[in-house]
């Protein structure tokens, strides 16, 4: 919970075409280990210098899992920009995530 | 609450530990509740009461054995189940304040998510595992979680993590229902009985002549017996009661203690006084031969001596059964309103006999009378065996209570029918109210046709509806056979006649001796008093005699002296 309240006002000051994004896993598994290191791919090739990434490991912290409504882990949540999205799985399906976080529309690179 | 478990520890010693879920019947099939520290599955059509029956078992759970519960709900809001299980007088909002239950609402949108490569359920244990923590859950419940496998396209993952939940559910010792949608040729859609073994309720809502039924089967329960019928519950105002249909039992006690029937000529008909407490009485007759008046009479003896009475009005409103029997000089309003007797009317048409049983079933637990009134049973409607199966569990029930049953039966002018002989041998008591025609007029006569461990009268005895109730009339016996209404009256008119006359007889045979009597004295005295005069005629001759003798003996002297001579 501390971590989500001192986050929101620094998301509120966060400018247009940032992205918040929160990657949720259950301690440290392959596949999270996988997920994290395809999302910082993607992220450093689409999202240069306008990202932020959250790990949020659901062992230490589970009070937050019913707030994102996680499921399945890995899930990547993008929070901003609006509207919410969620990925689940490891990331390796680079289309699919591209598509999931609105990245295909914008035409890049 | 320390002592509702004691027969949960006693139950894991013999074999099975069992969670109860304080459902009144589910116990009792289930032999002593759900298997505890595992999971069971409960499957049927939409509708059929499952996440009902599940929030039950965790309401119960929570307040009545002290075992705090988590609510997974995948279908509805935590706000949508709370008003839910308000419909059933269950108040989760302040059970989930004093952290005796959690609520944890999993939305899963498809159009939301997009997969990418591997994933596992992970999140849901965590949460899961977190919820059942912060409250010490004994009890889960998981509200369906079928709608993954909507919400999550790779059912291969689905399948392998549902396998690993039930795994886990059981490792955390909790006891889970998890809830399923019926599926065409299978108990669930997405056959999660595969995963779920240890027992399976099966719920079914069916319609039998417009008449919505609910039923309830225990389809497996390893390691446990249970019955195996298909038991009728009931989801009302008052939460769910399951109707157990086995009682085959006939080990109920035998009661010593006689209650009055409330009529004083009827007690003295049956030789004990009255009807034996716990036993069941049947009372038939045709159409207007006062079967109701009859049974009020026992209601109001019943209420008299202290006790509850249950009365289930098929054909008459409360009101309408208390404004007649005013007409013959019974208010049982009094008695409703001290609360001893209780009146539940309801069309027999309004549900099916098994929901009439349930709610019987229910309202005899609630009110725990001494006594029970069901008029008329000839009301309920169904397949002739059905309505005898449905009595005879009723009278089980009542029977092992301990509670009288008191049954009227309306018959056919012509006489029984099929039904009627099959229930009446399960009667104790049976008091047929007939109608005597003769003279063109119709008399009401009661005998009692049997009366299991008494001696009874074999009278036909007639009686009468005055406004002082019911009366029992001394019938005629005579040489012309039994006589009843203005026949016994003429009779009886003639009788008290003949009497007179017989009086006025003897009246005048007495008058006419005392005459002869008094006539012959008189003679007597007449001839005295002739007798007398007789003798003191005779008196008087004989002393003139006498005088004359002396008067001649004086002569003959005073001559002898004028003689001369000596004295003779």
């Amino acid at each position: 919970m501390n971590r989500s309240a001192q986050a929101d006002p620094q998301e509120a000051a966060v400018q247009d075409g940032h992205y918040n994004l929160r990657l949720y896993v259950a301690g440290q598994t392959p596949k999270s280990i996988t997920a994290l290191a395809n999302l910082k791919t993607i992220c450093e090739e689409h999202l240069a210098g306008r990202y932020r990434i959250e790990v949020i490991d659901l062992l230490q912290q589970p009070q937050l899992a019913a707030g994102d409504q996680i499921l399945a882990v890995p899930t990547l949540v993008r929070r901003l920009p609006e509207p919410l999205k969620k990925i689940i799985g490891n990331l390796s399906d680079k289309e699919r995530v591209l598509v999931g976080l609105d990245l295909r529309s914008e035409g890049t690179p | 609450m320390n002592v509702k478990k004691i027969p949960q520890t006693e139950n894991s010693l013999q074999t099975l530990a069992k969670a109860r879920t304080g459902i009144s019947g589910l116990d009792e099939v289930t032999f002593g509740g759900l298997p505890a520290g595992r999971p069971t599955l409960i499957c049927g059509g939409a509708g059929c009461g499952k996440t009902l029956l599940a929030a039950t078992f965790l309401v119960n759970g929570a307040v009545m054995f002290d075992e705090p519960g988590v609510f997974m709900s995948f279908e509805e809001s935590s706000a949508d189940l709370i008003r839910n299980v308000a419909s059933l007088g269950y108040d989760l909002a302040a059970l989930v304040e004093q952290k005796k239950i959690a609520m944890d609402f999993v939305r899963v949108e498809r159009s939301e998510i997009e997969e990418s490569g591997e994933y596992d359920l992970e999140g849901l244990f965590v949460r899961l595992g977190y919820a059942i923590k912060s409250i010490g859950a004994k009890r889960v419940v998981l509200d369906t979680l079928e709608v993954l496998f909507a919400g999550l396209g790779d059912t291969q993952i689905l399948r392998s993590e549902l396998r690993r939940l039930f795994a886990w559910l059981k490792d955390q010792n909790v006891s889970a229902i998890i809830t399923a949608e019926q599926g065409t040729g299978a108990l669930t859609r997405f056959g999660l009985e595969e995963y779920v073994s240890d027992c399976v309720l099966f719920l079914d809502n069916r319609v039998d002549n417009q008449i919505t039924t609910r039923r309830l089967r225990v389809v497996k329960y390893r390691g446990s017996v249970h019955g195996t019928n298909e038991y009728p519950f009931l989801i009302d105002t008052h939460g769910i009661s399951v109707l157990p249909v086995t009682s085959a039992g006939l080990a109920h006690s035998a009661s010593d203690v006689v209650i009055s029937t409330g009529v004083q000529g009827l007690n003295q008909m049956l030789g004990v006084g009255g009807f034996y407490r716990g036993t069941s009485i049947l009372v038939t007759g045709t159409a207007g031969t006062g079967k109701t008046s009859l049974a009020a009479h026992f209601v109001d003896s019943v209420c008299a001596s202290g006790e509850r009475c249950l009365y289930f009005a098929f054909e008459e409103a409360p009101a309408q059964i208390t404004r007649n029997m005013r007409s013959i000089g019974l208010d049982l309003q009094p008695r409703i309103d001290s609360g001893l007797l209780k009146f539940e009317a309801a069309r027999p048409s309004l549900f099916g006999l098994e929901m009439h049983l349930a709610r019987m079933y229910r309202e005899i637990e609630e009110f725990a009378p001494a006594a029970v009134v069901l008029d008329p049973i000839s009301a309920l409607r169904g397949e002739t065996g059905d309505v005898h199966s449905m009595l005879l569990r009723i009278i089980d029930l009542l029977k092992k209570q301990g509670i009288t049953a008191f049954l009227t039966n309306l018959l056919a002018p012509q006489g029984m029918d099929h039904a009627d002989a099959g229930v009446s041998s399960l009667m104790d008591t049976w008091i047929s109210l007939v109608q005597l025609e003769s003279n063109g007029e119709r008399n009401r006569g009661i005998y009692v046709l049997k009366s299991r461990g008494m001696n009874h009268s074999n009278q036909i005895r007639e009686y009468q509806l005055t406004s002082q109730g019911v009366k029992l009339v001394d019938a005629y016996l005579g040489s012309a056979g039994v006589l009843t209404g203005s026949a016994r009256i003429t009779q009886e008119a003639a009788d008290a006649a003949s009497v007179m006359r017989r009086v006025q007889e003897t009246d005048r045979r007495r008058r006419e001796i005392q005459r002869k009597r008094d006539s012959l004295e008189r003679q007597i005295s007449e001839l005295r008093a002739s007798l007398e005069s007789e003798e003191e005629e005779a008196r008087k001759a004989l002393e003139y005699e006498e005088e004359l003798e002396r008067r001649m003996r004086a002569e003959r002297q005073a001559m002898a002296v004028l003689r001369g001579g000596s004295a003779p």
